[in-house]
């Protein structure tokens, strides 16, 4: 599992990381994010990547695991 | 005061007698694009667009600068000068300013114009059977989020800078020539934000056929890539309860709907008899624009989005 940490980043910050990993290759990938339009942007990006996505909310974390 | 802080509109508005008013408009932000001069350029044009949104004509600016410590000095000489030639185009005169140093590269202006009070344009005359013409193409905050992302390559930058540092001066010279209604300009608060204020100050509902605004292709591209910046949606949840799509819309396609802009088209609502001749003669003129819609009597929702 990848494990990226995009809390406090704006956009597109963690959809790039995200692509970074995905480029790299890396098929499971957990993405930390708190803010809306994060989870959204990332979201979308894996979905249409051909990911499948799980989303847990914690507090103010949302924990995006991403599968493929 | 004719025009104030209540009335959403683009400008303050103040009537010194009854030929004569003055529009006084002011507007900054940070770099969007990376070459310093392009930025200068986009922030003048963005700024002095306000004054043609309400109808006048502009007359002189003032420099609001932001400089970040440390930033090499040819890099502000180059933003001025990108300001000045734009102002220049424009026909006006950048009299001094006011400098801050700050954490922050920030660059805008003050703008004055001067407008005939029974000529204002302001944005809550739109008459039901109006017809909605909009110039330039939208889905800018959409590709400088991507920018950020290294996504774009030159030939759309150019083409985005181009499109941002385009004063509406040229396409609100046509339009004004015929019977047109209301008018504003898009900026950050997107087509369908902008389209809503509208919409509401005249108490009317705009439809808005989405396969006939213009918006990059790269742009809806970017949207599925999730490159879609905070500000898209915050204009998505600040309009929510008034805006219904009808059918259904490619999910990217409304994301460019929403999108931010920078230096933006106009909106017009032009009356119907007028609409074709005004939009040939803006095309005749290589002014991207098109008929987007139409207002309708108010129902339910200010704006129908198909």
């Amino acid at each position: 599992m990848f494990k990226i940490d995009a809390r406090g980043l704006a956009c597109p910050e963690p959809v790039v990381l995200t692509m970074n990993a995905v480029n790299k290759g890396e098929k499971e990938i957990e993405v930390l994010v708190d803010a809306m339009p994060p989870v959204e942007n990332v979201t979308r990006y894996a979905k249409n990547n051909g990911f499948e996505v799980t989303k847990t909310v914690d507090g103010n974390t949302t924990k995006l695991l991403l599968k493929k | 005061m004719i025009i104030g802080y209540d009335d959403n509109d683009d400008a303050s508005i103040y009537k010194i007698n009854d030929d004569i008013a003055v529009i006084e408009s002011l507007d900054f932000f940070p770099p969007i694009v990376d070459d310093p001069y392009t930025f200068g350029l986009i922030a003048a044009t963005n700024s002095i667009s306000d004054i043609y949104a309400m109808g006048g004509t502009p007359t002189t600016a003032l420099n609001i600068l932001c400089i970040k410590n440390g930033i090499d000095d040819n890099v502000v000489h180059s933003i001025l000068q990108g300001g000045y030639d734009k102002a220049y185009e424009a026909g006006i005169t950048i009299a001094g300013g006011h400098t801050i140093n700050g954490e922050e590269l920030l660059y805008g202006l003050s703008v004055s114009g001067l407008v005939n009070p029974k000529k204002i344009m302001s944005n809550n005359n739109s008459k039901i059977g109006d017809v909605l013409i909009h110039t330039k193409n939208i889905g800018i905050g959409i590709i400088t989020t991507a920018l950020k992302a290294n996504q774009v390559d030159k030939k759309l930058n150019d083409t985005i800078c181009k499109q941002m540092s385009t004063l509406n001066k040229y396409a609100f010279e046509i339009v004004s020539k015929y019977n047109i209604h209301s008018i504003t300009d898009i900026t950050g608060f997107s087509l369908i934000g902008h389209s809503f204020e509208m919409a509401k100050a005249s108490n009317v509902s705009f439809n808005i056929y989405s396969k006939n605004v213009n918006m990059y292709e790269d742009a809806i591209q970017f949207a599925n890539m999730g490159m879609i910046p905070a500000g898209d949606y915050r204009n998505k949840e600040s309009t929510k309860e008034y805006v219904a799509i009808e059918g259904s819309i490619d999910e990217a396609v409304v994301d460019v709907l929403y999108s931010p802009e920078t230096s933006g088209g106009l909106l017009i609502s032009i009356d119907k008899k007028d609409a074709d001749i005004c939009l040939s003669e803006l095309k005749n003129n290589n002014i991207t624009a098109s008929i987007i819609g139409n207002v309708a009597p108010l129902n339910e929702k200010y704006i129908h989005i198909f």
